[in-house]
């Protein structure tokens, strides 16, 4: 089975610095992948120019088309991207905001697959509710149901916990998992490197533009990648509730 | 309140208006001939109505309508509820391409001063839609807007230091302030064709406006085409607020002003509000040439004036209002 989503050889500059060097990956359907690395290490840089968003040398494909020659329409179906940066413009209502992942279909099949989603998220009663009037985890979960909402094979979250409180992170990667468990492809970048160990099947660090690791949580996170990249000094402990991290700073 | 159902209700009140801003003038009219004037459209009170106030009053609605539209399609497009045609640079330009007519003593030629200043909308639109599809962030756009507008302002002082005629110097500064008096039938038919292609060009670009609203990048992983929306939106608004300065002058703050008092009917949301803004601008522009004409002053009030004097205020307690949202 092909690829939901391959990246060879992509290298990306901003100004003089490179903040993409070289960087492969590949992620199938049905699992979820973790993309870890320090502050400014390039994990959002990977995945913006995995999908098209930032300029880059190599090669990018989704479902084995370049994602270069993608229109639009074709690259929504094959791709839902949730970004960095939550903040809303307006005070829309929750239902038009999860909505705006079906950019394809017209507005009353929107708003129902938007319901229907928000009900996954367990958001259906904050349906008519402003998102500026939302805490941090609420916006969390309808941005969410939007990204589920695009319908699309390979779901790309960045930092899609950020801010969030315990709780809410893991409800979040809950979610994500079970879209894996339909057959999804999900990406997602976390700084939480236990919560990555526990949710995720494969975990990608990235370190100054670099993948230096790739493949599953004990092994890409393994003392020696904590203590070259993270500067830490410790290891993933298996416990009952998953693995968590030990670690103290060198 | 459905979409239909607001707009059916805000075409009532423009109804409205508009019926006392004809009926209600400088020349006071008796019942008689009112009537006159509804039989017999020649007669001496048949012009007052139908070929002095009703052309101005018509001139003064679709001014506002396109500012409003503007105004709505700047504020999806730049996401900040600031944003007014204003920002963008066209009206300056536009400005200076009547000063430059003016100046120039193309006044006396029917129709030079409204196709110079809707050639320096168009210029000014060119220069935005291009820096637009060069510049995606909308602080980028906002800035080059600022200085395209400081730019076009200081071309308009230049011309009136150069300007070799008082006459000239008082003509460029009665357009600067505008006004709708004295716009005929002919003025209006000027002014649709190209506010009837920048309104289509703004109601295509809704769907993308609304997709907006999370941002740059979740816009531009969805289905629209996004770039083809955003050049559409720029240009209609460019488009806009150029036949409208063509047609009375250099108008502030109804484009910033019409998309808030409707903002709140359509729960913000970006493409809704395109038509609701449009009739709120006319509303407003239709009420404040009214209020121009019967402020009881020795020369009547300028429109811009007019707008300017209640516009600023609101635009201080908008900014408020924004800081507040920022600080949270």
């Amino acid at each position: 089975m092909s690829a939901l989503w391959s990246l060879h050889g992509l290298t990306a500059r901003q100004g003089r610095k490179t903040v993409l060097d070289g960087a492969s990956l590949s992620v199938s359907a049905g699992e979820v992948v973790g993309v870890v690395g320090p502050n400014g290490a390039g994990k959002t840089s990977l995945l913006r120019a995995g999908l098209g968003l930032l300029a880059a040398e190599g090669e990018a494909r989704l479902s084995d088309r370049p994602v270069a020659q993608l229109k639009p329409p074709e690259r929504a179906r094959l791709v839902g991207y949730l970004p960095q940066d939550r903040r809303a413009a307006w005070n829309l209502p929750a239902r038009m905001v999860a909505a705006l992942g079906a950019s394809d279909l017209a507005d009353d099949a929107a708003d129902a697959l938007a319901l229907e989603m928000l009900t996954r998220v367990g958001a259906r009663d904050l349906a008519d509710r402003g998102v500026l009037d939302m805490s941090g985890g609420e916006r969390a979960r309808v941005l969410l149901a939007r990204l589920l909402a695009t319908r699309a094979p390979l779901l790309v979250a960045d930092e899609p916990v950020a801010g969030l409180d315990p709780d809410a992170q893991l409800l979040t990667l809950d979610l994500l998992r079970a879209e894996a468990a339909r057959g999804a492809g999900v990406v997602v970048t976390l700084h939480d490197l236990g919560l990555a160990a526990r949710s995720c099947d494969r975990i990608v660090v990235v370190d100054a533009g670099r993948i230096v690791a790739d493949a599953a949580p004990q092994e890409a996170l393994s003392p020696a990648v904590l203590r070259a990249v993270f500067k830490l000094d410790g290891a993933l402990i298996e416990t009952e509730a998953g693995p968590v991290l030990a670690a103290r700073r060198i | 309140m459905s979409l239909v159902r607001l707009c059916l209700l805000m075409v009532l009140v423009l109804v409205g208006a508009t019926v006392l801003a004809v009926v209600l003038g400088e020349t006071p009219l008796s019942m008689a001939q009112y009537a006159r004037a509804v039989g017999q459209p020649a007669s001496p009170p048949g012009e007052v109505l139908w070929t002095i106030r009703a052309p101005r009053v018509a001139v003064a609605a679709l001014v506002g309508a396109a500012l409003g539209l503007a105004g709505a399609t700047m504020q999806g497009l730049l996401r900040n509820p600031l944003a007014d045609p204003g920002v963008l640079g066209v009206s300056a330009v536009s400005g200076l391409g009547a000063a430059l007519a003016i100046s120039g003593g193309l006044a006396v030629a029917p129709g030079a001063i409204e196709l110079s200043a809707l050639v320096g909308a168009l210029v000014a639109g060119a220069v935005v839609v291009a820096i637009a599809a060069r510049f995606r962030e909308p602080e980028a756009l906002i800035l080059f807007g600022v200085a395209l507008s400081a730019f076009g302002g200081a071309l308009t002082a230049l011309v009136f230091n150069l300007s070799p005629s008082p006459v000239a110097t008082a003509e460029i500064m009665a357009w600067l302030m505008g006004s709708v008096q004295n716009r005929d039938w002919t003025d209006a038919a000027w002014a649709v064709v190209p506010m009837a292609l920048g309104a289509a060009l703004c109601l295509r670009a809704g769907q993308g406006l609304r997709m907006l609203t999370l941002g740059e990048e979740a816009a531009r992983m969805s289905a629209l085409p996004m770039a083809r929306l955003r050049l559409y939106a720029v240009a209609g608004a460019a488009l806009l607020t150029g036949a409208a300065v063509a047609a009375a002058g250099v108008i502030g703050f109804v484009g910033l002003a019409a998309p808030h008092l409707v903002r709140a009917l359509v729960r913000d949301d970006p493409k809704r509000i395109l038509w609701p803004s449009a009739l709120a601008g006319a509303l407003l522009l239709v009420l404040a040439d009214l209020a121009a004409r019967l402020i009881p002053t020795e020369q009547e009030l300028k429109l811009g004036v007019v707008t300017a004097l209640f516009g600023a205020p609101a635009f201080a307690l908008l900014a408020w209002r924004a800081s507040r949202s920022w600080r949270s």
